[in-house]
């Protein structure tokens, strides 16, 4: 990428206000889960059952839930856990659909043939069922959560990366270094892949906002993140309950969530806009 | 006669396909540690080895894995899928086929909620591109995507059934004179119950197909015959809803299809939410007692739904685009 | 009320009953309305002796009928039995049965029923967890068809409770065929008050009176029982209109239902349920195997302090395994309060120390950590598992939580002995009985010692105690037994929970009782002009 090609994306994507919100969102985010152990009130976990559903106040500023555990420290707390859930999940994603998908592009023929078919039956299923099938067999552990929803989710990656190298593999600067006696995966992920980035850099960040809803609805049904770590998941399950005689456990999460996924999909959208080419023109 | 030959070719393509799901459904199963025929075999506490055996024999179970699956497709075929592992022991098959319809209603009216709604929704937007109006609804069909389903169908329950009053809270129909309701009245009455789960199902989908709406609005709008068209002095109207809309709304048909998995994924949510005794809490209860006949036929079943729902898609969209049959069909 | 003893608590809905507020009687009772019902299972089988679940078991009270029922007063009375004789010092025991008395289809109920209901029970090849009792006869006949005679093998206390409902089944439509397989348990054919109209799966179950009932045709038409795996849900349908009945949970009891629409249509009924959670250790673990580790854990696990935040204060500590009100019930033994100090030095003595300052303990290089297993969807156990972890952490032990659905827990866990702790809960017979649970003979996989508890001289105080019919005696006996467990602390005994069930006020003719609520719901009714659901 040239500079001015750089310097130009940047500024489509400044133009968005979309996006801008949408980054600021997940900066913001990301700075309170890095820093949640100096922010964060009170341990999120010290139960206090003299205090318990105490409405927001000037010690708790969010109230307290059904133990009397902070709110606030909570919510704090459980930034990290949902943001940890949707990058490594993402990660695993992305990792195997980049790879399953650079190999069906790049080989074509039956190595292809084969991997797409793989996809057509994984895009079948109803990846919760899938999910809520392997949880239930294996201990609903926060990496087992992260690695299930990774398994089940890379479909749509390695459908974009294998197109982005169909129409790739025949390019002059691939055919310049095989001529030049580069090995088939040096050519595949060093010199393909890097271009198919775009894309894949935009459904990532759509699949954070994925996965944190994913473990919220796991949560609900008694298979997500398990006591006492705070997700915002668990938490809004467990305000779900007391919805008319404490508002605040529910909303609050609720919100979190909300706000978290819109920011990763605006941040998408706006990616997008910014690394499509002929969007570009327009804007 | 180019479309049956269509037809015939796309069918046989998705044989692979379908051999893949019943092995991926069947193999699933055999992950989980012990065997299925464990819990029905301890409950008896007379159990002796021997007659451990016995048993293991009768379900076929001392056979290798690969005999067991080719028992299990035979029996797929016949739709014979053995018999629930629950204390009523009912065939695996009744179970599902008297959850399916309920299940494919909720779904079949959300996915018409969600076209009628969203595919209005990315023309706009496409047509007022990076307009006050584009952002506005990007905003809101992402919250609408955002928002926990069990948590707004909560909070809508607790406002239309409780505090308003104007609609039930659960169920699919109501308890009491149902039975005695003219026609007309039950489907009011089903109309009513059905409100809440249907919107709460739709309002997740509507941010994927509004989105996919205005960039395939946009990307046709790019291309030469709307130029074209423009040039010649078509009013932008007619422009835009004539030649631009037809074009792009073709590629949607095969969005929908692959959008079915995900809408019955999400049933699980919703019907234990309204108590819908649909095919997702049977799935979840299944899951949970590890059922594994259930279990396994309920995933077989939806997935083969999905593998038609494609084909019909595909279809659909060969019939509305002549380019796909006659074989100039792209390698996606 | 049930006559088997011991299932271990599912609490789905809790029905038995309370203490509250009696209707005065205007006019005569009338006929007709219906009762609906909130649960978040569905039941599983409509015959009594292959279900294990709460659920199952409250329909098919209502549609069956035993020889022996309690009456409101937890006393036993007659039911299908007109009377009987017990003679032999209690070995032999001659039921007197009811004449005329009808299965829903016309058939006659006779004494061959009975018999063939022992039979099944008893035989290896039936899947039931309450052939126990029935174990102990020596031989069981039906010499007329109004007699039915039993003879124990040794005097049995328990004896006389154990022929309720479970063990009473029509012949003329189970005989050659294998019970697993017979189509009852979808479409039971019954003789109690109510019979089986619809069953919806995992919608709901629709009984109606049953005009052929012996003691008269119910008030009521109907009880419907809808199936509402969300408790929110069922909450929220409760207040719109939609449910009659369903079990509150502290917090709706105590901060939902105080308004004034609660308080003019429905009447809340509050009393000590016939239930206790515990805390039980796998005794076959290392860890556990020392009795002051177990010990510790019970100074270090504050008791009141779940009362007061999971069960907003409605519930008691448990001491042991009775509750508080029961006759045998010995409150002078061995208590744990909260004393973290104290549960570190026992601690320290079974050479569990935290030697490397990582906060764990831990003894030979191995931490001291577990995983305590409870059942899914039952909020305040998992909250009373949180308060656990959380007092262990303070004193180094980590426990982590697992919850499983019931079935999966029961089956691959409990009774494969996989588990290391599990809070759990027992419901309590009227007879103090507990060899089923405590005896060292019923250690093996299925069986219900499953913590593997074994003590000689409770072994011997336990058969004892169903030898003897002397109350007296009985109590002495219990004391001890109680006592032993109470230092032994095979489980750490936490509280006793209150039954929170609300009712419509439309609903007459519920008496609180000793036994609680539901013992006559064939006598409630529902005043002409306020009913809500007319049968065409």
């Amino acid at each position: 990428m040239s500079r001015q090609v750089r310097h130009s994306l940047l500024r489509v994507f400044l133009a968005n206000p979309l996006a801008i919100s949408g980054i600021t969102l997940v900066g913001t985010l990301c700075i309170i889960a890095v820093l949640a152990p100096w922010i964060s009130p009170y341990d999120p976990q010290a139960i206090d059952t003299w205090h318990i559903l105490e409405p927001p106040s000037a010690q708790h500023w969010l109230g307290t839930d059904t133990l009397g555990r902070d709110c606030l420290s909570r919510l704090i707390y459980g930034s990290r856990i949902s943001l940890l859930v949707g990058f490594v999940a993402v990660g695993i994603a992305t990792f195997i659909g980049a790879f399953l998908g650079g190999i069906a592009g790049y080989y074509g023929g039956k190595v292809d043939w084969v991997i797409m078919r793989l996809v057509d039956i994984m895009l079948c299923f109803p990846t919760i069922f899938l999910i809520m099938a392997v949880i239930a067999f294996l201990e609903p552990s926060i990496w087992n959560i992260m690695a299930v929803i990774g398994l089940t989710g890379w479909m749509g990656v390695a459908r974009l990366v294998r197109a982005e190298f169909l129409s790739l593999r025949k390019r002059d600067f691939v055919l310049a270094a095989r001529i030049s006696g580069a090995s088939d995966l040096r050519i595949a992920f060093s010199h393909i892949l890097p271009n198919a980035i775009a894309p894949v850099l935009v459904s990532a960040t759509l699949g954070v906002g994925g996965a944190i809803l994913t473990e919220s609805a796991l949560s609900f049904l008694g298979i997500g993140v398990q006591p006492p770590t705070p997700s915002w998941g668990n938490m809004l399950t467990a305000g779900k309950d007391n919805l008319e005689i404490a508002w605040w456990l529910s909303v609050y999460p609720g919100l979190a969530i909300l706000v978290t996924v819109l920011g990763y999909n605006l941040l998408g959208e706006g990616l997008r806009d910014a690394l499509d080419p002929r969007s570009r023109e327009r804007g | 006669m180019n479309l049956f030959i269509y037809f015939i070719r796309r069918l046989w393509g998705l044989v692979p396909t379908f051999i893949g799901i019943t092995l991926i459904s069947f193999f699933v199963m055999h992950l989980a540690p012990g065997e299925p025929m464990s819990i029905q075999a301890d409950f008896n506490p007379k159990m002796t080895p021997e007659m451990r055996q016995r048993l293991r024999a009768q379900y076929g179970l001392d056979k290798p894995l690969y005999v067991q699956y080719l028992k299990w497709l035979k029996g797929l075929a016949v739709l014979d899928l053995g018999k629930s592992f629950a204390p009523d022991r009912r065939p695996v098959w009744d179970k599902i086929r008297e959850r399916l319809p309920i299940t494919l209603l909720i779904n079949v009216l959300s996915l018409v909620l969600v076209i009628v709604v969203a595919v209005p929704l990315g023309v706009k937007a496409a047509v007022r591109h990076n307009s006050l109006f584009d952002q506005i609804t990007t905003v809101l069909v992402f919250v609408a995507y955002a928002a926990p389903a069990f948590w707004v169908a909560l909070l809508l329950m607790l406002y239309f059934g409780v505090d308003l009053g104007w609609l039930p809270i659960s169920g699919i129909h109501s308890l009491m004179g149902y039975d005695q309701m003219p026609w007309w009245q039950k489907a009011l009455d089903w109309a009513k119950h059905l409100i809440l789960p249907v919107f709460v199902s739709a309002i997740g989908g509507l941010a994927g197909l509004s989105r996919y709406t205005r960039s395939s609005m946009l990307e046709v709008m790019r291309q030469d015959y709307i130029t074209t068209a423009r040039a010649k002095g078509v009013p932008e109207h007619e422009v835009v809803y004539r030649h631009a809309l037809r074009n792009a709304l073709l590629p949607l048909i095969t969005i929908l299809g692959l959008s079915l998995p995900g809408m019955i994924g999400g049933s699980v949510i919703f019907e234990s939410i309204f108590a819908i005794p649909g095919v997702g809490q049977l799935m979840w209860t299944s899951v949970m007692a590890r059922d594994y006949p259930v279990l396994m036929g309920n995933l077989v079943i939806v997935a083969v739904l999905t593998l038609v729902g494609n084909l019909l898609a595909d279809i659909g969209y060969a019939l509305a685009d002549p380019r796909i049959r006659t074989g100039v069909q792209s390698d996606e | 009320m049930k006559s088997f003893k011991h299932i271990l608590v599912l609490i789905l809905t809790v029905f038995f009953a309370a203490s509250g507020v009696a209707d005065a009687a205007d006019g005569g009772p009338d006929y007709g309305g219906a009762i609906v019902v909130g649960s978040i299972g569905d039941a599983s089988n409509l015959i009594p002796m292959l279900s294990s679940d709460a659920t199952s078991h409250n329909i098919a009270g209502l549609i069956y009928a035993g020889l022996v029922k309690y009456d409101k007063n937890l006393e036993l009375v007659g039911d299908l039995a007109e009377s009987w004789d017990i003679e032999q010092d209690g070995r032999l025991i001659t039921f007197h049965l009811r004449h005329g008395v009808k299965w829903e289809d016309g058939h006659e109920f006779t004494s061959a029923d009975v018999l063939f209901g022992f039979n099944t029970i008893t035989s290896p090849d039936t899947p039931t967890a309450y052939a126990g009792d029935f174990l102990e006869v020596e031989k069981a006949e039906a010499p007329d068809p109004y007699t039915f005679r039993v003879l124990y093998k040794e005097p049995f206390a328990p004896a006389l409770s154990s022929w309720g409902d479970i063990v009473v089944l029509p012949r003329h439509l189970l005989e050659g065929v294998k019970i697993t397989e017979s189509s009852l348990a979808r479409k039971p054919v019954g003789l109690g008050p109510f019979r089986l109209r619809e069953w919806k799966t995992q919608e709901k179950i629709v009984l109606e009176e049953s005009p052929t009932y012996f003691a008269g045709r119910p008030y009521l038409d109907r009880y419907i029982m809808r199936i509402i795996p969300d408790p929110a849900t069922m909450f929220l349908e409760l207040k719109a209109g939609g449910l009659d009945w369903m079990g509150l949970s502290p917090m709706q009891y105590q901060r939902q239902t105080e308004t004034p629409f609660f308080k003019k249509n429905f009447s809340r009924y509050k009393y000590l349920s016939f239930s206790y959670t515990y805390l039980g250790y796998n005794l076959r673990h290392p860890f556990f195997k020392d009795r002051r580790v177990r010990q510790a854990i019970s100074y270090a696990v504050d008791k009141e302090e779940i009362i007061r935040g999971v069960l907003l204060g409605y519930g008691v500590v448990a001491t042991g395994p009775y509750k508080p009100d029961a006759w045998y019930y010995n409150p002078d033994v061995r208590r744990y309060p909260y004393d973290p100090e104290r549960a570190r030095s026992m601690l320290a003595q079974a050479g569990w120390k935290d030697s490397d300052g990582d906060g764990w303990l831990d003894r030979d290089g191995q931490v001291f950590e577990f995983t305590v297993l409870t059942n899914q969807g039952n909020s305040l156990r998992d909250r009373t598992a949180q308060i656990i972890q959380y007092r262990l952490k303070q004193i180094g032990i980590n426990m982590h939580i697992r919850a499983l659905e019931w079935t999966a827990f029961i089956n691959d866990f409990i009774d494969k002995r996989r588990f290391e702790a599990v809070i759990l809960g027992w419901t309590l017979g009227q007879d103090p009985d507990l060899y089923d649970i405590w005896h060292s003979s019923k250690t093996a996989p299925k069986q219900l010692n499953f913590v593997g508890y074994k003590n000689p001289e409770l072994d011997r105080l336990l058969v004892a105690g169903r030898r003897t019919f002397d109350r007296r005696e009985r109590k002495r006996i219990y004391a001890k037994v109680q006592e032993i467990l109470a230092e032994d602390q095979p489980y750490t005994f936490l509280y006793v929970p209150m039954s929170l069930p609300v009712i419509h006020k439309r609903f007459r003719g519920i008496k609180p009782a000793p036994a609680g609520i539901s013992y006559n719901l064939e006598r409630w009714w529902v005043p002409r002009n306020e009913q809500k659901y007319i049968m065409p």
